[in-house]
């Protein structure tokens, strides 16, 4: 038997051409692909943004010229949001467990997975071709009239990149929804799936309703940039706020969807590292979907001081209140998981731990912006770059690293070394606040964002931010050096190294093509690290 | 029957297969649908702003192509509807000739859109300079129409290549119509598409018919 | 490849509701056409999208056969309106509020 088993290859090596990975259908594959990807542009869109935070060092502009530093903030904004964060942890690790988690061999439309995958690609490529043709200096909001008439950058070829890009997670959306509603194994009920994959579901919700607007919009701009036709022009009639609208329609759910899946990972790596089932299960189930929706009806909030009116400004404030209820509640809960749990600290557990703190900074301040009184005063500073770097860094690429870590064993069949892992985790930790946290300080001081010349009195806030950077950056560097290295030199790890729950460890690892050498074995709840029957409950006197 | 030779992985069973293929399809078609607001809200948002001057472009359209091609959609969506009634009686045959008959209905929208847009520049109906309305908002209906228009064409125009894959497809092995789910997928991106342009044809055409 | 052969008659009565629901939408197309030459003040745009509505609801119902998919399949096919109607409430509450 276990010389049939050994003799399935395992993805990785099912195939070894060039073309066996550039036209595969595996989930697996593409979910590498897309990972290969989405670190390149995260090196390109960190080295932008190091070149800024290089400048700010002295209050003169004197490292880049304005119109460089402007295109420089831009691109790392646009590189950052879409090639990046939205892809990163649904394309990657989405792709890669939805299908395990489930107990199926391969997502609803393998061959539509890997037209995703080229769809990004398409998307990069304009990207790329922004960069060579010198950027664009908008801002990643392309904010109109200015990007329609005045900006004086690639624009075209930028929003290009977007739209394209967008498709791209159109269909991932599409393809995640018709796998989870029908490629579940026969007993994995709706609420025995794991968190991570009722967090992909959610996530794919707001994928196929949002970014179609976006795709839109984005038509519109280049409709008035590239043939001329009023749109957005106010000297013919047009409303510069229309574009707000219809941008932050999009934008403001693309944050859940840059959220979302981190919280899913975040309760698969409390679960197993408390060694508990998650506290609360059917509400964090109610919060992921409320979150998707609600998240809908709040993007006005980043218009309060746009023009748009201030009883639409009451509206969107109060449902931005709301939004943040059912976050709250899921912190509660991971926090509450932790009681009474049996604790260890490996790397992918001091990411979760990092989350909870980062993310609730970052959610505590987003309220404080929806409250319209204080967003008036500190819109467009550095408070609001702080804010959404503790959500977007703090939160996502936190849980974005820790996923990657726990399920490392499983996807490449190595074990990363522990040591180097929990220092860089711990390193990343003091580099992000030591970032991030004086931005807090000197937007509420009136430092405005995007500025390339800034009064002294902010230097100090400045020094200390860009220090972090330093240290943050080396920190990024860190896990991207050694998990390579584990490729080669780690261990190999067993079936479940964790000893997690969850059937995407019962494949092997890493697994074959089709997943599941035997049908995976569906427990009855998930999460159940403490069964209430059999030798483990009784020693645990859980026997009731 | 040999419909399992119609079964793709990862599915294991055919019934599974199609019902995952409408469900997808249906996905996507919220997402057109959204991608479509975009330019409703921002038409609404205009015609609130600009009555005076959406009237007064909306009565330059082509009512005749308008209307025309109207009728040809919903026209075409009946010869989609009926090729799927009968794939699913197995009359591939006649499937196959209303397969026909929607892609040559589609193509006939297309050449009349040519048609319409040729006269709609011949009577300078571009914003810009000579542009013939200045009454203040017609410049913006008309970029509306300009992409509306557009972006529909674009949608017709993707669908009429799943038609003809379609056709194509179904040439040596005409069962193919009813074993894979692909007919009724592309049934229904095309119902989506007649309907947008059912929405889209008294926004474009019927505004401001009632002077002049 | 046999080509079948299908009575007119029984071709006629597969296709009969799907006939009829498509001379109701040429039907209702000459109607809106028609009214809208009608002076109806500001009545004319809502006539016209309700008009239009109805047509959509045939396309939908009959030969989209939404009336006969199952429950998820007609949630998935609400929801885009649903959200269309959310962006227009929103958007509302600014532009009639200015």
């Amino acid at each position: 038997m276990s010389e049939t088993l050994s003799a399935i290859p395992d993805y990785l090596h099912d195939g070894t051409t060039l073309r066996s990975w550039l036209f595969t259908t595996d989930h697996k594959r593409i979910g590498i692909l897309f990972a290969l990807a989405i670190t390149v542009f995260f090196f390109i869109g960190g080295t932008a943004i190091s070149i800024v935070r290089l400048d700010l060092l002295t209050p003169a502009g004197d490292l880049v010229s304005d119109d460089t530093y402007n295109r420089l903030f831009t691109i790392h904004g646009i590189i950052m949001v879409w090639f990046f964060l939205i892809p990163s942890i649904p394309a990657t690790l989405g792709n890669f467990l939805l299908p395990l988690m489930i107990g199926a061999e391969d997502l609803a439309f393998p061959r539509l997975n890997l037209l995703s995958w080229y769809l990004y690609m398409g998307g990069a490529t304009f990207t790329v071709l922004t960069l060579i043709l010198g950027g664009v200096d908008t801002g990643w909001t392309f904010y109109t009239p200015y990007s329609t008439m005045f900006a004086n950058g690639a624009v075209l070829t930028a929003a290009a990149g977007v739209l394209i890009s967008g498709f791209s997670s159109v269909l991932t959306g599409v393809n995640f929804i018709a796998t989870t509603h029908a490629l579940r194994a026969p007993g994995m009920t709706w609420f025995r799936l794991p968190l991570f994959v009722w967090s992909m579901y959610a996530t794919s919700l707001v994928m196929v309703l949002a970014t179609p607007v976006l795709a839109m919009t984005l038509v519109l701009v280049m409709a008035e940039r590239w043939l001329g036709l009023p749109i957005f022009d106010p000297s013919r009639g047009g409303d510069p706020i229309l574009f707000q609208h219809l941008f932050w329609f999009y934008s403001h759910p693309a944050v859940y969807i840059m959220i979302l899946p981190a919280m899913g990972v975040v309760s698969e790596l409390i679960a197993c590292f408390a060694r508990r089932r998650l506290f609360g299960y059917s509400f964090m189930v109610y919060a992921l979907v409320a979150i998707a929706v609600i998240g809908f009806f709040v993007w006005g909030h980043h218009m309060f001081v746009s023009g748009q009116s201030a009883y639409a400004n009451i509206v969107f404030s109060f449902l931005s209140f709301m939004v943040a209820v059912p976050s709250a509640i899921k912190v509660f809960n991971w926090t509450a998981t932790l009681y009474r749990g049996s604790i260890s600290f490996e790397a992918p557990m001091l990411y979760a731990f990092g989350f909870l703190g980062l993310f609730t900074v970052g959610g505590l301040t987003g309220l404080f912006l929806a409250t319209v009184p204080i967003d008036i005063h500190v819109t467009d500073t550095y408070f609001v770059v702080a804010h959404f770097h503790y959500i977007m860094v703090g939160g996502s690429v936190c849980a974005y690293l820790g996923g990657l870590h726990f399920w490392w064993p499983k996807i490449t069949g190595k074990l990363y070394p522990e040591a180097w892992a929990r220092f860089a985790a711990i390193l990343m930790f003091f580099g992000f606040n030591l970032t991030f946290f004086p931005q807090f300080v000197m937007g509420y001081l009136g430092m405005p964002r995007r500025y390339h010349v800034y009064p002294p009195e902010f230097q100090i806030y400045h020094v200390l931010s860009t220090s972090g950077a330093v240290v943050l950056g080396t920190a990024y560097f860190l896990p991207l050096a050694y998990l390579l290295g584990s490729l080669w030199w780690g261990r190999n790890a067993g079936i479940n190294p964790w000893k997690a729950k969850g059937l995407e460890w019962q494949a092997p690892s890493p697994p074959p093509h089709k997943n599941f050498p035997v049908p995976p074995h569906v427990p009855d709840e998930p999460y159940d690290y403490h069964p209430k029957e059999g030798p483990l409950a009784e020693a645990a006197g859980d026997v009731s | 029957m040999s419909d399992s030779a119609y079964l793709r992985p990862p599915w294991k069973n055919l019934e599974r297969q199609h019902q995952a293929v409408t469900l997808g399809i249906w996905a996507f078609l919220g997402s057109e649908v959204l991608l479509f607001a975009g330019l409703f809200a921002g038409y609404s948002v205009y015609r609130g702003l600009h009555p005076a001057g959406f009237l007064a472009a909306g009565r330059e359209t082509s009512i005749v192509f308008g209307t025309v091609n109207t009728a040809i959609l919903m026209t075409s969506s009946l010869t989609m509807a009926m090729a799927g009634r009968t794939a699913k009686a197995r009359l591939f045959h006649a499937a196959r000739i209303l397969l026909f008959a929607t892609f040559a209905l589609g193509l006939l929208f297309l050449v009349l859109k040519g048609f319409e847009y040729r006269e709609d520049i011949h009577k300078h109906l571009i914003p810009g300079p000579g542009f013939p309305i200045s009454v203040e908002g017609a410049a913006l209906f008309f970029s509306f129409y300009w992409v509306m228009t557009g972006i529909h064409a674009t949608h017709v125009t993707g669908g009429l290549v799943a038609v003809l894959r379609l056709i194509v497809t179904s040439r040596n092995d005409t069962a193919w119509l009813a074993g894979s789910g692909s007919q009724e997928a592309t049934a229904l991106y095309w119902h989506l598409v007649d309907m947008i342009w059912i929405i889209l044809y008294p926004l474009l055409y019927l505004a401001g018919r009632t002077h002049g | 490849m046999a080509r079948e052969k299908i009575p007119a008659k029984s071709f006629w009565k597969l296709n009969r509701d799907l006939v009829m629901t498509w001379a109701g939408l040429c039907a209702l197309l000459a109607i809106t056409c028609t009214l809208a030459y009608v002076p109806m003040g500001r009545g004319n745009l809502p006539v016209s999208l309700v008009i239009a509505a109805i047509k959509a609801a045939l396309v939908g119902a009959i030969f989209m056969r939404l009336s006969d998919h199952n429950a998820l399949n007609r949630l998935a096919a609400s929801v885009g309106p649903i959200w269309i109607f959310i962006m227009f409430v929103l958007m509302g509450s600014d532009y009639f509020t200015r």
